[in-house]
């Protein structure tokens, strides 16, 4: 077993990265992730691999994009607003199979908003601010330990899919330490031999040329393009979701929260079970693919879901998808870098213990709980 | 006599290996593109690259090259191109790496990217087409189009007042410290064509010798763009465009440098 350091997040990460086997690192400096570039410009160098800083994140993302197309492991790290500049880059990532690591560090939105700690890059990271039907691969780690084993599986599954995948922390997690064990990195990088545009090319090993593009104006080229891009999608859906579930199985009232958020609900479940209340976690690690049908079956009579998220509801969407009625949902937010604190946590999980454990409550304001109709069946009193 | 036929039917001129056998030619008559990724394909050939080179292709007419090079190929997002080969040129430093891209790509939206490549010394080259507009949406004004220069969006001439003035770009990368090598060339006549060739093949050579960032802008006819014939739009690269953009070798530190 390897020691314990006490590190912070964005070195971690940063440190991971290099144990992967990162060979190029493209970055520009955004707050709050900028020791992940500090420490590439550190290290890389002395490993005789490459630190670029790039003259925008534009550029960034479209450095990795060169280098990830040979083949080589690369990555970018960034924020937020910047992330949002690489939008374009990581649909054409995905469309050419190229297997790019981006590594986002959120701060609080929209705009340039601040620097503090939010998940309001939820839509962002899933759902892509890029154009037409591509997804990212989206791992949420909630503690440094986690995200360095996440960042070993970012890798992994960018090279596994050939498809841009993303490490989707917060800013607490990148700025804050805590004593982590970097495990020597255990998995092994797909093959790239396959179709990797490495220059060389027929006359040599007589393999054809390789043209990584998306650009598809031939007849039905795109037609098949999408098609084969959304099989490769379901299969990631099928056997790539991972979540965590703590005290779920026998809860009344499940949280849903990803990321640092999750620690946060976690303790407040352990404080709800000591005064009597049987909350539970469903924390979802991949966000894409998300794992709907186990949220589904978790979800399956419980009392409420409660979604907590430093954002306004975004996760809740696809939560709210995945459940499919089976049970109501509610929202604890905050946004602007605010957070969430267990004991706001504990408030909530008692409110809604009341609300849902006496069907009076609802019977008697019947309009008011219109939206709960649905799921009237699955309440107990 | 039988050795003066075989003599007489001696090969001259062949379809360069780096382009593929069958293809759309997809350009419209008179335009440029077509010579100079001729010329480009041939100085690979000349060079025996053609198995370690992985080209960059850019956004715009340029694209095309997608469709007719025997090469590996990394595609970009219109201005990117120069990132996506310094990706690729870190990541494989022995291989040779170009960007093939127009003045739309490289000296618009691109501008950014282009000096920063230059600055950073990138060992790379870059082959910019300049045919003064942006000929695949149509024939819009880019910023290179010259004062006076008619497009659809300047319909009555470029006006400075209006539309500001023309770009540079060949005079702006020979300032970065990093370029070694930016001539700007045109295709009008068959001398030009040799001159043109020669430079594609000194960028090329740099990168080989590993010098650094080599620029060449090539002045091309888009007479679709332009709404003059094909021989109108040669006179009009030799009349008015290279009284504009000059032609010549505006930096050369490559013998400096060795």
């Amino acid at each position: 077993m390897t020691s314990k350091i006490l590190m912070k997040g964005n070195k971690a990460i940063a440190q991971a990265a290099i144990n992967a086997g990162l060979e190029c690192y493209f970055g520009y400096p955004i707050t709050p992730q900028n020791e992940i570039g500090e420490f590439m410009s550190d290290e890389m160098p002395k490993l005789g691999r490459t630190y670029i800083s790039a003259e925008s994140e534009l550029a960034a993302v479209n450095m990795l994009i060169g280098a990830a197309s040979t083949g080589t492991l690369s990555m970018t790290s960034s924020s937020s607003c910047a992330i949002a500049l690489m939008q374009e880059a990581i649909s054409a990532m995905a469309t050419a199979e190229i297997p790019g690591v981006i590594i986002s560090v959120m701060r609080a939105g929209p705009g340039l908003g601040n620097i503090t700690p939010s998940q309001g890059d939820y839509f962002q990271a899933t759902k892509g601010g890029g154009n037409g039907d591509y997804r990212t691969i989206v791992l949420a780690p909630s503690t440094i330990n986690e995200a360095v084993e996440l960042t070993y599986k970012t890798f992994y599954l960018a090279f596994k899919y050939r498809n841009p995948a993303m490490l989707l922390a917060d800013g607490m997690l990148g700025q804050m330490m805590e004593p982590v064990e970097l495990k020597p990195f255990d998995l092994k990088i797909p093959d790239s031999s396959e179709w990797e545009a490495d220059g060389i090319g027929e006359g040599n090993n007589k393999r054809p040329f390789r043209k990584l593009v998306s650009l598809h104006m031939q007849g039905n080229d795109l037609i098949l393009l999408n098609e084969k891009l959304q099989r490769k999608y379901g299969t990631i859906q099928e056997n790539e979701v991972m979540y965590e579930k703590y005290m779920a199985d026998d809860a009344d009232i499940l949280i849903t929260a990803f990321g640092t958020v999750a620690r946060v609900a976690k303790s407040a479940v352990e404080k709800a079970r000591s005064l009597g209340i049987k909350a539970g976690l469903f924390r979802p690690i991949t966000l894409w693919p998300f794992p709907s049908e186990e949220l589904k079956d978790a979800a399956k009579g419980k009392k409420t879901i409660l979604n907590i998220e430093l954002n306004e509801g975004q996760m809740m969407l696809d939560a709210k998808a995945a459940i499919d009625g089976v049970c109501p949902i509610e929202l604890l937010s905050r946004l602007g870098g605010a957070i969430v604190k267990e004991g706001e946590i504990i408030e909530k999980i008692k409110e809604l213990s009341s609300k849902y454990t006496c069907l009076k409550v609802i019977s008697d304001n019947p309009s008011k709980n219109e939206s709960q109709d649905s799921s009237r069946g699955h309440i107990k009193c | 006599m039988l050795k003066e036929i075989k003599k007489e039917n001696k090969l001259v001129f062949s379809r360069p290996k780096t382009i593929q056998e069958n293809y759309d030619y997809p350009f419209c008559a008179g335009c440029g593109h077509g010579v100079v990724l001729r010329l480009i394909a041939e100085v690979i050939d000349e060079l025996g690259i053609q198995g370690k080179t992985i080209a960059i292709a850019s956004v715009g007419c340029s694209i095309s090259m997608e469709k007719f090079y025997d090469l590996d190929i990394v595609g970009s997002s219109h201005g990117r191109a120069p990132c996506v080969a310094t990706g690729v040129k870190r990541a494989k430093p022995d291989r040779i790496v170009f960007t093939y891209q127009g003045d739309g790509d490289a000296a618009t939206i691109g501008m950014n990217e282009t000096i920063h490549t230059a600055c950073r010394g990138e060992n790379i080259t870059t082959i910019c087409i300049n045919n003064t507009n942006f000929g695949m949406t149509g024939g819009q004004a880019s910023a290179t189009s010259i004062l006076g220069q008619i497009t659809t969006t300047t319909k009555k001439g470029r006006d400075p007042k209006k539309n500001g003035y023309p770009v540079k770009i060949a005079e702006m990368v020979a300032l970065c410290d990093g370029a070694v090598y930016v001539e700007r060339t045109g295709i009008f006549n068959p001398q030009s064509i040799i001159k043109t060739k020669a430079a594609i093949k000194k960028a090329f050579l740099n990168q080989i010798n590993g010098l650094g960032f080599s620029f060449v802008e090539v002045l091309c006819a888009c007479p679709t763009g332009w709404k003059l014939s094909p021989v109108k739009s040669l006179e009009y690269i030799q009349n008015e465009i290279s009284k504009v953009h000059k032609l010549g070798i505006i930096k050369d530190i490559t013998n400096i440098t060795e």
